[in-house]
């Protein structure tokens, strides 16, 4: 009895599930409420954990009651056995970034369906899967990291070369997250007050966490988050105020050139005095802006106003060049599948997961959390009106500068609106202008505005607004300066494979050129981003798209390899069907970015169109002169190299990956690498026996 | 809140969940490992613990996500 109703209501959530997916993808006319899509959400999220998570669990993976590394090592630092909904908190927190945010803002220009049936489709059969999959194989290998593990099963010029493509992918990333903080405050004396405000706040928490009131985290973050306030507040003020709202208005190369120095400064100083107290405050302000933008929904149940698919997946949008195909499965990484969970996977998790059989929770559960995180993004970007999306978003090359323009080429694309609508929604925010805000943090930003404030009946816009700005940029520049420590070390690692002196952590000359290294990477592509005339997220994020799905292809293709050497060949499947259709989709993007004939994407194209024009001594925008027009070359060039980079490494995965396959399936047994099972009742006939 | 009742266990449940998603780490956990396995070693002070897990925190080996 109790089954059939369970069987039941299994079919009743499915029914419910495809309803909403029906309600969505055929509604014609009125805008479709949010909830049709929560529920769409919700109802895969569920089926998927119930059924394909258990599947995986029971049939391919197996886990038993053997001791996992944190009860084997049990140091009670690292290696601290945890409860699973601890862990579970502790999983997400560390898997959930700015990502999520952004890359559904910007697929939106494709309408709400595409990116909704990515997310949630990619999620149950790629995304988690891959999380669940390293996460798993990781607790089985003493929790050794993805660049370890793929050493282990592939070989070391395999891990060598992973390493590579990690070093590259982590570089692009904090440039893009960089260029979305340039973007966002730009041009924004609000924001850059607030931001800039929380330096001193940061400074001021390192102090008194040192010396004042030592490990009390609470505390001190209560403190910021007050003063945080305080610099919201009274960075209207200073916005309002012609003369200080000057000050505090920049222009996007200054910042950018600022940014490079912060993360220089902030990687290299010691980490209680900036670095741990802006990551503590960003912690809850990341975990603010979820519950806030979750409660927000919940509440209003917004109506979504961009249509379900717009002309744009034509490949002429003005967000991203290209056609759905490939790229609207590199613009959404994180939320559908994201190659940097696998690195997280393989790091602190695995040393405190306490009982193999709670890596489906935490490694399946917490990536559909994400998931969800994306869909509530996706949500709050397409209730804007879409004519006020498309200003946002596009570049001004193509909406020019003034309202009165960007009403016009928008009202062309087929959004019909005016220009007081355009000026009305900027001084509502408290910016001075909302044109070509792009980076997706603004909009996000807008929309969480709109959502909040209409549940205090459209009061204290531009404070939300503000509040979003500075909730997105703090945990991005957190982000940045952590991630340029991490960048350092990779290269200091990969340094140190030729001259073994520059790998130790120790030495301060080592450190300073790493960290140099570092910076001047991202800093290089930041800044070819800032000025690039199609706003810089057109040309990086989908260079950060094809290189985070590139690293999860290759940590599904190390995932296939081992599922081949534990002999589940005929469950290869599940690791073979994700990491296909990645390499589908980053391959025919990496190609088309390499070599499209449209300059617009293509990298090759584009530098041709510039050489031409060189040769001939014409000038093409941005360059103001012959030295700017062979810098555009110069960048294009970069930009097609390290694409071509990313192939590379990919291509050499796979085959790394199809040897490894051949040598699994030629011997008889299995051939796992993993370290030997010990039961808890083991060490008891040991203790006995010793 | 007592630490004896439903109430209490669930509540304190909830700050550990809590502490976990801001990324704080747990000192009583750390100090009741320390006086199960090492009775003989007095546990660090909540300062120290604090310094060295934040030092940990960015450490070599250590990831951070997008």
């Amino acid at each position: 009895m109790r089954r059939s109703l369970k069987l039941f209501g299994w079919i009743a959530l499915a029914l419910l599930g495809a309803t909403a997916f029906g309600v969505l993808a055929l509604h014609r006319g009125e805008s479709v409420s949010a909830a049709w899509l929560l529920t769409a959400a919700v109802c895969s999220y569920l089926i998927g954990y119930r059924f394909y998570a258990r599947f995986i669990e029971s049939r391919v993976l197996r886990p038993d009651a053997r001791l996992t590394p944190a009860r084997v090592h049990d140091d009670g630092l690292d290696y601290v056995p945890t409860q699973r909904f601890v862990l579970f908190g502790h999983h997400f927190a560390a898997i959930a970034g700015a990502g999520p945010l952004i890359g559904p803002v910007l697929a939106s220009q494709m309408g709400y369906l595409p990116g909704t049936l990515w997310i949630l489709l990619g999620v149950v059969f790629a995304g988690a899967v891959q999380d669940y999959l390293i996460l798993f194989f990781s607790t089985r290998r003493d929790a050794r990291s993805l660049g370890d593990m793929i050493r282990d099963e592939m070989g070391n010029a395999a891990g060598t070369i992973a390493l590579v493509g990690v070093l590259a992918i982590m570089i692009i990333l904090l440039a893009v997250l960089a260029l979305v903080v340039v973007k966002a405050l730009a041009g924004s004396p609000w924001g850059l007050f607030t931001v800039a405000a929380t330096l001193p706040i940061a400074l001021l928490m390192g102090v008194f966490l040192r010396w004042i009131r030592p490990g009390r985290v609470g505390e001190a973050s209560a403190i910021g988050a007050v003063l945080l306030l305080a610099a919201l507040v009274f960075g209207g003020r200073i916005a309002a105020d012609p003369g200080w709202a000057s000050v505090f208005t920049l222009a996007p190369t200054t910042l950018a050139w600022i940014l490079i120095g912060y993360g220089f400064v902030a990687s290299i100083l010691p980490v209680w005095l900036l670095l741990a107290p802006r990551d503590y405050l960003s912690s809850f302000l990341k975990i603010g802006t979820i519950l806030g933008l979750a409660i927000g929904i919940a509440i209003t149940l917004p109506d979504l106003r961009m249509p379900a698919v717009t002309r744009f997946v034509d490949g002429s949008g003005p967000v991203f060049a290209g056609t759905l195909f490939p790229f609207l499965f590199i613009t959404i990484a994180c939320g559908a599948v994201s190659g940097f969970h696998a690195l997280i996977g393989s790091g602190t998790t695995p040393k405190m997961i306490e009982d193999e059989r709670q890596a489906r929770m935490i490694g399946y559960g917490a990536m559909l959390m994400e998931s969800f995180v994306a869909i509530m993004a996706l949500i709050t970007a397409c209730v804007l009106d879409p004519a006020v999306y498309f200003a946002m978003n596009a570049p001004a090359a193509l909406i020019g500068t003034t309202a009165q323009s960007a009403a016009e080429a928008i009202r062309g694309w087929g959004f019909t609106v005016t220009p007081e609508t355009l000026t009305q929604m900027a001084a509502a925010v408290g910016e001075p202008t909302i044109l070509s805000r792009a980076g997706g943090a603004p909009t996000l930003a807008v929309g969480m505005a709109q959502i909040i404030s209409s549940i205090f009946g459209g009061a204290g816009m531009a404070f939300w607004y503000h509040f979003a700005i500075l909730f997105e940029a703090l945990f991005i520049l957190s982000t940045l300066d952590a991630g340029s420590r991490v960048g350092r070390f990779m290269i200091q690692d990969l340094l140190g494979l030729a001259h073994p002196s520059l790998r130790r952590t120790t030495s301060w000359p080592a450190n300073l050129l790493a960290t140099a290294l570092c910076v001047a990477g991202w800093g290089w592509f930041l800044y070819a981003g800032v000025v690039d005339p199609l706003g810089g997220i057109n040309t990086l994020w989908p260079l950060f798209g094809i290189a985070n799905q590139m690293l999860a292809a290759i940590a599904l293709i190390f995932a296939t390899v081992v599922l081949f050497r534990m002999k589940h060949e005929r469950y290869a499947w599940i690791a073979i069907v994700p990491t296909s259709w990645l390499l589908v989709c980053t391959l025919t993007a990496g190609a088309e970015k390499l070599f499209h004939s449209d300059p617009k994407i293509g990298f090759l194209a584009h530098a041709h169109k510039y050489s031409e024009a060189l040769a001939r001594g014409e000038l093409l925008a941005p360059a103001k002169n012959l030295a700017q027009m062979r810098q555009v070359l110069v960048n294009d060039w970069v930009n097609a190299s390290l694409c071509a980079l990313l192939i590379a490494v990919v291509v050499a995965m796979v085959c790394f990956g199809i040897a490894s396959i051949r040598r699994a399936r030629a011997g008889n047994a299995a051939s796992v690498r993993e370290t030997a099972p010990v039961y808890a009742d083991m060490s008891v006939e040991v203790a006995h026996a010793g | 809140m007592r630490a004896d009742t439903r109430m209490g266990k669930a509540a304190a449940q909830l700050v550990r969940v809590a502490r976990a998603l801001f990324g704080l780490p747990d000192y009583d956990a750390h100090v009741a490992h320390c006086r199960e396995h090492h009775p003989e070693r007095p546990p660090p002070t909540r300062a120290e613990f604090h310094r060295e897990r934040e030092a940990a925190r960015y450490a070599r080996g250590r990831s951070r996500c997008c």
